[in-house]
């Protein structure tokens, strides 16, 4: 103990003695907290790139070889109408920008960072250097990503898993360096996030703070640490595969190519070996993050604690042999076809333990339907909609018929968005409090989560259905095949729900910038109610009118709309912008035991002690409904210090 | 959020009072309490940051070796007709110039546990010594086998030979840079205090890339 007390008022006193300067505490700031919320700006940039995207792919499958509305500058020689390349384009960086530099960096970047030192009680990570090290290498992968958009050639449009030979030879897609950025651009990103993941296995398992038992902390910070062994291990198979088919491309080897006696297929298994693995890393985190949610505003423990650990431990055991259902029509021998079905049907079942688990926590509980809760439960039912029709993907037989489908469109975004995203989403509002220290707004939160969650399940349910009716993925016109002719209705239907689903993160982006800069002046707050009343009006307007129905009548309606949300709004004043205090859910982890937000090194002179398990909701040991960890049990020998 | 002020930990916000003893335990999993002391941990930091780094490079070169099996198993003959031989003879006597730059990396450590800085900076200039023939004898094999006509581009055979190696050889490269810059703080009496971090880490990294090498040179040389 003596050590390390001593180090740590060294700490205290280094950082209490001279201020860091502009520089070192925002842009190369080696705090875990500063490092989290840069993690955090970059993903919630690139999604707005990413999203973008997604919206001209689908103005393209609704209105087909139509000028996309604002692409007439940019697309100057078709005046606005996408090419196929530039359609392969969109939706190859749609899934790599939202993959690679969104969800990541969100989900294992950002909250990693922000919670595993505040959670398991360290003052920063294990090598803070190395820490924002690894996120200037991962922003620089994502500048170098951006800027194939604008070499000659355009942007990789290989599909975001790259199969060889297409992406091999430049002449295939007609796309040159675009697909060499994108090659140069993910090897770095493997290197920073190689850094980060060391970074946060060696802080769980060397930075506990006393009491802080490998089985008394929170299932987010076990869930990390079970990410980042994943990326860890799966990334650098990415890496040497891109480096391969960057070599290919560039200086002429062999690898994937058949003439000089490479093998194509290899491509695809060294792909899938690492991105199988890595659905399981964009999922897990956000399951951590439910785990963490759902207890605290159930007002109970979670239900199996143990058995949640070892779900996530067995789903990580098992992402590595599940990864050839990713290729069962790619030529694969029926036989071992046979037993990746198998091995991908018993993945299930961890993931079923985990559902049945939250449902438990659920039951019977007095739930507070705040923002981050109604996010996490979006989580557990999208997230099950998502695993049920993985289970379809997952039998061979039923694959062979819906693979490269909008089937599997729909399933990867039910498991992604509704399920990563969702995640992202409540920790984003649950931690807001900590991270910047202010209240978020609640209304603009309901109407935020609201519109998602409608418009999210308007936009990706329908696509189950003209998957199974024939509708292929990554099809560039539907309307040039009769026999998807009849579905364009839906389509038109995914886009307009898709726009909206666009609108109504206006909101969101309103009520993150005004809470952190703690606008909460009385002015400031009507408008900020007056525009997330003018957004709900505004997607009924969209929506109809982009379905066809009258533009007039249905402005009417959304103004209508508009007026009654915004009167009825005003009830619910409290909250954005104002100063966050300690503890503002009433949750018994560690992070909510430092200042809000927590200053360099999170805690004063002492490190918090820890006595027990991290979810004990209205226990009997306690007159409220809730037991921090670092409250010292009654009759503890020495406990009751203060 | 920039604020650097030290404060007190919060108080706790309330007292348990007078309750009825703690009743079984319920929830959040766990054991009765034990008086939580502060654990000294098996590895530190800097081994077991090592230990992972190692893993991830271990995956890497799996990606490669694997790929490179592939091709190699299933290619009618290997190596292909009018190819130029691998020189054995030459990179097995490289080998043991590499194995005993690991050697001089372990007398190093020792020296330095022994607190003689001298031994300390002449060890790991051996170690990068021998690091360095290594990688010139790598260098004029490959030009030998560069004028025999093998190439990245000449076919499957030239792609892997030159991948695999050359990944290796930039990863020595990568850690004699990083043994030289030690060398080179050692020499200017860096480690002396006993925050030797830097050069542990440095070690370790160094026995990795020479252990790799006897595996790859198995697989694509011997094979």
């Amino acid at each position: 103990m003596s050590a390390t007390s001593v180090t740590a008022h060294a700490h205290v006193d280094h950082a209490a003695h001279h201020d860091l300067g502009f520089v070192r505490t925002y842009i190369f700031s080696t705090d875990h907290k500063m490092i989290a919320r840069q993690f955090l700006f970059l993903g919630l940039s690139m999604m707005i790139v990413g999203g973008l995207l997604a919206l001209v792919v689908r103005w393209q499958l609704a209105w087909p070889e139509t000028a996309v509305p604002g692409l007439s500058n940019i697309l100057k020689e078709t005046d606005g109408i996408l090419e196929p390349s530039t359609y392969n384009m969109a939706f190859t960086m749609h899934a790599t920008i939202m993959i690679f530099f969104v969800i990541m960096p969100i989900l294992a970047g950002a909250f990693g960072n922000f919670c595993i030192p505040l959670m398991i009680g360290a003052r920063d990570m294990a090598f803070p250097f190395l820490n924002m090290l690894s996120f200037w290498v991962t922003g620089s992968a994502g500048v170098i990503m951006l800027s194939g958009f604008f070499v000659e050639g355009g942007h990789a449009a290989a599909g975001w898993t790259s199969y060889a030979p297409l992406s091999a030879v430049p002449s295939y897609t007609g796309v040159n360096w675009g697909q060499n950025i994108w090659c140069i651009s993910l090897f770095i990103m493997g290197v920073g996030s190689m850094m980060g993941s060391i970074n946060y296995i060696t802080t769980i398992i060397n930075m506990r703070a006393p009491g802080m038992r490998l089985f008394r902390m929170p299932l987010v910070v076990w869930s990390l640490f079970i990410t980042a062994i994943l990326l860890l291990l799966a990334l650098p198979v990415l890496t040497s595969g891109v480096a391969m088919l960057l070599f290919d491309r560039t200086l002429g080897t062999n690898w994937f190519r058949p003439s000089g006696g490479g093998e194509p297929l290899l491509w695809q298994h060294l792909f899938w070996y690492f991105g199988h693995p890595e659905v399981y890393i964009l999922i897990l985190p956000a399951m951590g993050i439910a785990s963490e949610i759902l207890p605290v505003f159930c007002r109970k423990p979670i239900f199996g604690y143990h058995a949640m650990a070892f779900s996530m431990i067995a789903i990580a055991f098992l992402s590595w042999v599940v990864y050839g259902h990713h290729m069962f029509v790619s030529g694969m021998s029926p036989a071992l076809g046979m037993a990746f079905t198998v091995t991908t049907m018993i993945i299930a079942v961890p993931s079923a333990i985990k559902t049945f688990n939250w449902l438990g926590t659920m039951w019977g509980a007095r739930m507070q339907f705040t923002v981050p809760m109604l996010n996490a439960l979006a989580f557990v039912s999208m997230f099950v909609i998502g695993g049920l029709s993985g289970i379809f993907m997952a039998s061979t037989p039923v694959d062979i018929y819906i693979q490269d489908t909008y089937f599997i469109v729909a399933h990867i975004h039910y498991v992604v968005f509704g399920g990563s995203i969702f995640g992202a989403f409540a920790a984003i509002y649950y931690w807001f409090p900590k991270m910047f220290g202010r209240l978020t707004s609640p209304f603009l939160g309901h109407v935020h989560f609201w519109g998602t969650f409608v418009f999210f399940n308007l936009t990706f349910f329908p696509m189950h259905i003209i998957g199974v009716g024939g509708q292929m993925r990554r099809i560039y016109n539907p309307m040039q095949y009769e026999f998807l002719q009849h579905q364009q209705p839906w389509n038109v239907l995914i886009t307009a729900s898709a726009l909206c689903l666009g609108l109504v993160q206006i909101p969101f982006v309103l009520n993150f910038f005004a809470s952190l800069f703690g606008w909460r002046a009385g002015w400031f707050r009507v408008l900020a109610h007056a525009v997330g009343a003018l957004v709900a009006g505004a997607t009924i307007l969209v929506f109809f009118s982009s379905l066809g129905y009258g533009k007039v009548l249905f402005g009417i309606v959304g103004l209508v709309v508009a007026v009654v949300v915004f009167a009825v709004s005003r009830r619910d004043t409290a909250g954005c912008g104002e100063k966050a205090p300690l503890n503002p859910w009433n949750s018994n982890t560690l992070e909510w035991t430092a200042p809000s937000p927590p200053p360099h090194l999170n805690w004063g002179a002492t490190i918090p002690t820890v006595y027990r398990g991290p979810y004990e909701y209205s226990s009997p040991e306690s007159k409220e409904d809730f037991l921090p960890q670092n409250v010292p049990p009654v009759g503890a020998a020495g406990a009751r210090r203060h | 959020m920039t604020t650097l002020t030290v404060e007190r930990p919060p108080v706790p916000r309330r007292t348990n009072g007078s309750l009825p003893p703690v009743p079984p335990h319920r929830g959040g999993g766990d054991g009765p309490d034990r008086d939580p002391a502060p654990h000294r941990p098996p590895l530190d930091n800097v081994r077991l940051a090592m230990l992972f780094l190692i893993c991830s490079e271990v995956m890497f070169f799996g990606g490669l070796v694997s790929a490179f099996l592939v091709l190699r198993v299933t290619a009618a003959v290997w190596p292909p007709p009018l190819q130029p031989r691998l020189p054995v003879g030459v990179t097995a006597v490289n080998t043991l110039v590499l194995l005993g730059s690991s050697v001089a990396m372990a007398a190093a450590l020792q020296a330095l546990r022994r607190g003689d800085a001298r031994a300390l900076v002449r060890r790991l200039g051996l170690a990068a010594g021998l690091g360095s023939v290594f990688l010139l004898v790598q260098g004029y094999e490959w030009a030998r086998l560069v004028r025999f006509g093998l190439t990245l581009s000449s076919d499957a055979y030239g792609t892997t030979f030159y991948t695999l190696i050359g990944a290796h050889a930039v990863h020595v490269l990568g850690a004699l840079v990083w043994v030289a810059v030690v060398a080179l703080l050692a020499a200017r009496g860096r480690f002396t205090d006993g925050r030797t971090g830097a050069l542990r880490a440095c070690a370790i990294y160094w026995h990795f890339v020479v252990a790799l090498w006897p595996a790859l040179f198995l697989a694509v040389y011997l094979v």
